[in-house]
């Protein structure tokens, strides 16, 4: 038995108890795959070993690749896919980055497939723990890369994702990222949908071409310079494309299954809010508690969670910010010598605005280190007392120091500086 | 039963805007893959010289549906095809990886292990023409002792590694050795492999006019002398047994075998070899035939450790 308990809903829903983990190989199993191709990993594991006690107890009619390696894993869900069988993988940290070469040849293919990215620290040293450098990295390679808060989002994001890279407006392939640990070893209860209506909702699998002996296609030989480039752009208007098809996707599923997540961002009491959060991945949970104490003690203060890293959400930041005082970023990963990943991105779109907000990056979490609601509750209310105290300033780098270490280390760790500014 | 010259298909199977360069091994080696398998096979090609054989895109300069991919992955991507096919219901498909020996003995191999170890229902083909030559020449592991190329200006200090024992190691259901030198053999091997389920691994000689230093006219020549001085014996195992293919079976004999310089006179990679260093090709050759000779002989009466598993 893989779950402790489940119950049948009113609707023939069914109600599970389920690791994150266990969330997505439900969703996998829902999307009726064919191939799975995966190799072991911490924090991932389990989804490999549930994909394969499903389909050989013959819950699940699919063929499971035991590959040697990840970078053979999504080599043969990629080989699968071209054939023109629904297939799926998935990996974390260094199983994430040896299969990178993949991850582009996956994107530049213009094939649909699905990958659980289960986020986790990058050696050395060995870390198995939460961090979001490993989903990160593959921000440049084409993938549509979303991030779920919690368990059922994990579930609703994974069936969603075969529908998006399905999409003959998309074609191309989507990362689903759950926190390790945090999501993909604890239980949390999942609901999940009758399997008529999910296949109803699931149109059968599209994707541009399928390599078979009587199709003539050739994928991948060499391209003239300027194909290749009108190739990339391609994979651009894709991702502009997949905007509409994710918030469309959003709304659907919310009118079938009686979930809407918002699309690209969630917006938490965001919109009109002087003051906002901007997060990404399971610990958007704390931010949220915090940001409700104080808005009880009188703060204008929201959250805009991040759920998908690319497609970057640029009109909702741009609208659902512009109006701010002051913008906290909170990132599990730094570009070393750059700064924080979502600051970085977001950045881009408040300076189109003729408004910049006080701007605060912090880096925390790295590595797993827990930071909780009680810390969110501090270092918002620190910001905000500090701009209204001060002024607008533009302090991207804010290293937020573990708890044992405090008093070791001055409290601000040098950094980038922090720069005053009149507001525009 | 010998396949003979007549009974060949007449389609055209390398098309315009081929990019090959002339007297090139691996584009004769397509060739009689096109005629052995017909229109049920699928290519999977990693990086190397074919890559760029088959011209620019949108075009293909060879008439094969493929799928290219990363160096590394070819053995991967070919199992998960072939697994695709099989769940759609499509058990006709060959599916084919055709891989240089870089892609093959060196960074390849992994990946073809795997897929070996899990009995992957492909046929593996390796066009050895002994080094990285997409790169322009670089040592291999399947570069011979001796031979110069652009990471070895004096000579590869090491011998061949010899992937067809790697293979046969792996247990897998048939194992063979071919040559573009001898077309019918290889033909034949590809016929014999595709009606044999599991992992098939076929490796192929292949000398490169470009990167061996010869006369684009002699590839089919020095092809034949390979297999003449005994360099490199043609085989098969199938089932746990070895046999030594009729082309090849006269060289079991030392004195029978073409002096090896004449192989070596030709190509230019080899120019510098002093008497030492031939003793030395020389002795490798004898090693390698009292291993075959090991092999052929060595009782085998259960087929392949696969077989035990009732597969
Ligand atoms: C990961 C990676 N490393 C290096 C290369 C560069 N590269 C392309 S082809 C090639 C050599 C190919 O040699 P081989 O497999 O023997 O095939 P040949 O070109 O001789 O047909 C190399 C090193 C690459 N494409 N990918
Ligand atoms: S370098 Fe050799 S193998 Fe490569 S295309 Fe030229 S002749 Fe063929």
């Amino acid at each position: 038995m893989l779950l402790t308990w489940f119950q049948r809903g009113d609707d023939g829903m069914v109600v599970k108890t389920l690791t994150g983990n266990k969330a997505v190989a439900h969703a996998v199993k829902a999307a009726r795959v064919k191939v799975v191709a995966a190799y072991p990993i911490t924090p991932q594991t389990t989804i490999v070993e549930t994909l394969a006690d499903m389909i050989e107890h013959g819950e699940m009619n699919a063929k499971m690749i035991r590959v040697e390696s990840e970078h053979s894993a999504l080599a043969a869900t990629l080989g699968a896919a071209a054939a023109g069988a629904r297939s799926f993988t998935a990996t974390s940290s260094h199983g994430l980055l040896l299969m990178h070469e993949v991850v582009w040849w996956t994107a530049g293919a213009r094939i649909p497939v699905v990958m659980s990215v289960v986020t986790r620290a990058i050696g050395p040293p060995w870390n198995i723990h939460v961090d979001h450098n490993d989903i990160w990295d593959q921000r440049d390679s084409g993938w549509i890369i979303s991030i779920a808060e919690n368990n059922q989002e994990v579930f609703d994001l994974t069936l969603q994702a075969f529908r998006i890279s399905e999409d003959p407006r998309v074609y191309l392939p989507m990362i689903v990222g759950l926190d390790g640990f945090i999501l993909s070893h604890t239980v949390a209860p999942v609901d999940i949908p009758d399997q008529e209506k999910i296949d109803q909702w699931l149109p059968p699998r599209r994707q541009p071409y399928v390599i078979t002996p009587e199709s003539g296609v050739v994928m991948g030989n060499l391209a003239a310079d300027e194909d290749y480039y009108m190739m990339r752009y391609s994979i651009q208007t894709a991702m502009v494309e997949a905007k509409k098809v994710i918030s469309e996707v959003d709304d659907e599923y919310g009118e079938v299954f009686g979930r809407k997540y918002g699309g690209l961002v969630e917006c938490f009491h965001c919109d009109g809010s002087k003051y906002n959060i901007v997060i990404a991945g399971s610990w958007s949970g704390d931010a949220k508690e915090a940001v409700l104490k104080l808005r009880d003690e009188g703060y204008s203060v929201g959250v805009l969670r991040v759920r998908y890293f690319r497609p970057w959400p640029d009109e909702e930041i741009r609208r659902l910010l512009s109006t701010s005082k002051g913008v906290l970023f909170i990132d599990r990963s730094i570009s070393f010598g750059g700064k924080g990943h979502l600051l970085t991105e977001a950045m881009t779109n408040l300076a189109e605005s003729t408004n910049l907000p006080a701007v605060r990056g912090v880096i925390a979490g790295l590595g797993g280190v827990d930071v909780g609601a009680d810390e969110f509750y501090e270092l918002t209310k620190s910001f905000i007392d500090e701009v209204e105290e001060n002024g607008p300033f533009y302090d991207p780098l804010y290293w937020h120091i573990p708890q044992v270490y405090r008093g070791k280390y001055p409290e601000r760790l040098p950094g980038y500086g922090k720069f005053s500014y009149e507001r525009r | 039963m010998p396949v003979k010259l007549r009974d060949f298909p007449r389609t055209h199977f390398n098309m315009p805007g081929n990019a090959a360069c002339p007297g090139c091994p691996e584009t004769m080696g397509l060739r009689y893959v096109k005629m052995a398998l017909g229109d049920k096979a699928v290519l999977v090609i990693p990086a190397g010289c074919s890559s760029v054989i088959q011209g620019i895109s949108p075009k293909s300069g060879i008439n094969f549906p493929i799928l290219n991919i990363v160096f590394a992955a070819a053995a991967s991507a070919a199992a998960g095809m072939k697994a695709g096919f099989e769940m759609l219901g499509r058990d006709d498909v060959q599916v084919v990886v055709w891989a240089g020996d870089g892609g093959t003995a060196d960074i390849g191999l992994q990946a073809m292990s795997g897929a070996a170890e899990r009995g992957d229902d492909i046929i593996y083909i390796c066009v050895d023409n002994e080094a990285y030559m997409n790169t322009g020449i670089q040592r291999s592991g399947a570069t011979p002792y001796g031979a110069w190329t652009t990471t070895t200006w004096t000579g590869k200090k090491e011998h061949k590694k010899n992937v067809p024992f790697i293979m046969i190691a792996h247990d897998v259901p048939y194992v063979a050795t071919a040559s573009v030198g001898y077309p019918q053999d290889f033909i034949e091997k590809l016929r014999k492999a595709a009606t044999v389920k599991g992992f098939k691994y076929i490796h192929l000689h292949a000398p490169c006019p470009v990167g061996w230093r010869f006369d684009p006219g002699l590839t089919p020549e020095i092809a034949q002398l390979a297999v003449k001085t005994g360099m490199w014996p043609l085989f098969e195992y199938h089932n746990g047994k070895l046999k030594i293919s009729s082309f090849s079976r006269l060289y079991r004999v030392k004195e029978k075998r073409v002096p090896l310089k004449e192989y070596l006179k030709l190509q230019g990679r080899f120019r510098h070899l002093k008497d030492s260093d031939v003793k030395i090709l020389e002795e490798y050759i004898d090693r390698l035939w009292a291993w075959l000779d090991l092999l052929e002989k060595a009782p085998n009466p259960s087929g392949t450790a696969r077989d035990l598993l009732g597969k």
